[in-house]
């Protein structure tokens, strides 16, 4: 007889499913960070030297005290953070097309919201664990002081801050969707021009009017700002605000903005026949 | 069949027992289109005005040759693909209208093992059953169970998927769909490749699906033997179009009966249904799966 757990409508029931169905796209994805870990090695490998070859540019400056190493090592850190987010949640449906399986996934029964929620959870978590790995491998090679920083309110940009970027993450996700040969290469592309444009290595008071008025725009640039204000100045929560409020809003904005746009490009990929076909 | 506290209830014999499946009209077709001016370049009916329905707990079998549209009804009827024309019920469920209540009740195993090839069968089925909203203590036992059962040594079922057999991995893929007992199994050329004892097994299962776990299944193949076996009747699709529909036994009396012979194999009626044998592939006028 089949059991009655796998057809019960919604309800607590149902809301339980829900959750347990979001976990299981975390489970997964830590599944595969295992199975994969040569390639994740060597991505951390990667994250490292670039960071310690930007930090000891900053370092060959001479410029007195630690400021710009803190500065330049600020922006690697959270750049690498930020960049995990959008990329797990961006690159979902191009890599699931390139396993094979994103046919099954699509065809369960779970709401896209839930499968979204899953795979941010993830993403968050394993940019947390991987920047605090990142951290600890810069922080063998230079010796700074952070005796003021905030800590708690940085925590707090990069929490608010990464709700922005899972909504970019979300919208992005739709271009695999949309065009199955270079969809992947367009997110690329994306996250490519928000790396230029928010001052990860410098202030954007540097580019061009143009480039300026795109960075007030990425979320990047908040979180950049904001992380600096507390980590480099001590500055307190409240002081922040002037960051924190942008990256909420822009959470606010694309994160159901994304949804229903993902929404409505996978029933345009099921009309036309694009879930399955891979670039 | 009743399932528990509010669900949809899906009726188990007398009189007006609903339909597992009813397809009515149901067209599908895709367009290529020029890359600036979107005009039409290619256009391929792969399902055209197809009509059928399957009862509870049948083994409704499709057959074809390559082409013939049988994955995109498969698609169809696992919400992956959105239809042009016509209505597609599961258990009384629009697959447009309610595509949550009908996800519920299907599963599909597939030609290709649709698994992550680096996890084991252990995580893959995890993952699966998980996303059908299991959990629970027991679990891992559970799988390791019906693993076991199906064959898996079990230093074996931690192993990365891609390093075992492609019967062994098709065995998985039954073990998810016993896992996540859907009431409508889709089986698109489950056997297609295996060796003949791995073959063997999954028919095995497949009946052992429907009666251990009432659930209907609709098979598609075009290995003739598998369909008799198995089937209780049988859809016999050419071109997107459905062009019979009968018990095997049915369906070779009336193909014997029109070639004025005392009786015909499957493969036969099959070639006299459709002037192709199973294994050829449809290309005539651009009418592709």
């Amino acid at each position: 007889m089949a059991d009655s757990w796998s057809h019960s409508s919604p309800g607590a029931g149902g809301l339980w499913r829900e959750v347990r169905a979001s976990y299981a796209f975390v489970e997964r994805n830590v599944f595969l960070v295992r199975r994969y870990w040569g390639w994740e090695i060597a991505f951390l490998v990667y994250n490292v030297t670039s960071s310690l070859s930007v930090m000891y540019i900053g370092k060959a400056q001479q410029v007195q005290g630690d400021q710009l190493i803190l500065y330049l090592g600020i922006g690697t850190l959270v750049w690498s953070y930020l960049r995990s987010v959008f990329a797990n949640i961006s690159e979902m449906i191009s890599w699931e097309r390139w396993e094979g399986t994103i046919e099954y996934t699509m065809m369960a029964p779970v709401s896209r919201l839930t499968h979204m929620l899953g795979v941010s959870l993830f993403s968050v978590a394993y940019g947390i664990v991987r920047t605090a790995v990142l951290l600890g491998a810069l922080a063998l090679f230079f010796d700074v002081s952070l005796g003021h920083a905030n800590f708690v309110g940085a925590l707090v940009v990069i929490l608010i801050g990464s709700l922005s970027f899972i909504g970019i993450g979300i919208m992005a996700a739709v271009l695999p969707l949309l065009f199955t040969e270079r969809g992947e290469e367009m997110t690329f592309i994306i996250s490519s021009v928000l790396l230029l444009v928010s001052g990860v290595y410098y202030p954007i008071s540097v580019l061009p009017g143009w480039m300026q008025t795109v960075a007030r725009i990425s979320p990047a640039t908040y979180v950049l700002d904001g992380m600096r204000a507390t980590v480099l100045d001590g500055a307190g929560t409240g002081q922040v605000l002037r960051y924190l409020v942008p990256m909420a809003l822009i959470g606010a904005i694309t994160i159901p903005l994304g949804m229903a746009v993902f929404s409505s490009v996978e029933r345009y990929a099921k009309r036309t026949g694009r879930l399955k076909r891979s670039g | 069949m009743r399932t528990g506290g509010g669900q949809p209830i899906l009726a188990t014999g007398g009189p007006r027992q609903v339909d597992a499946v009813a397809v009515e009209h149901l067209s599908k077709r895709f367009v290529r289109r020029s890359l600036i001016r979107h005009r039409p370049i290619q256009t391929v009916h792969a399902l055209d005005d197809v009509s059928f329905s399957v009862r509870q707990q049948e083994i409704f079998g499709v057959l074809g040759v390559n082409g013939s549209g049988k994955s995109t009804l498969i698609r169809v009827l696992s919400t992956l693909l959105i239809p042009d024309a016509g209505s597609v019920r599961v258990f009384g469920y629009d697959i447009g209208r309610d595509e949550a209540a009908v996800k519920r009740l299907i599963n599909r195993v597939s030609v290709e093992a649709s698994f992550f090839k680096k996890l084991s069968a252990m995580e893959n089925l995890l993952y699966a059953v998980r996303l059908y909203g299991r959990g629970g203590a027991g679990l891992r036992r559970e799988i390791e169970q019906i693993l076991v059962a199906l064959g898996l040594e079990r230093p074996r079922i931690g192993q990365p998927l891609e390093q075992l057999s492609r019967g062994m991995q098709q065995k998985v893929a039954i073990a998810r769909a016993f896992l996540t007992s859907p009431v409508l199994l889709l089986l698109d050329e489950p056997t297609t490749g295996l060796d003949p004892r791995s073959k063997k097994d999954v028919q095995e299962f497949v009946i052992r699906l429907r009666d251990e776990h009432d659930a209907t299944i609709i098979l598609c193949s075009h290995d003739m033997d598998e369909a008799e076996r198995l089937c209780d009747r049988i859809a016999v699709l050419d071109g997107g179009r459905l062009v019979a529909i009968d018990s095997p036994t049915g369906l070779r009396r009336r193909a014997a009966a029109g070639a004025g012979l005392p009786d015909l194999t499957l493969e036969q009626t099959f070639i006299q249904l459709t002037g192709r044998p199973p294994d050829a592939v449809d290309v005539e006028d651009g009418q592709v799966a």
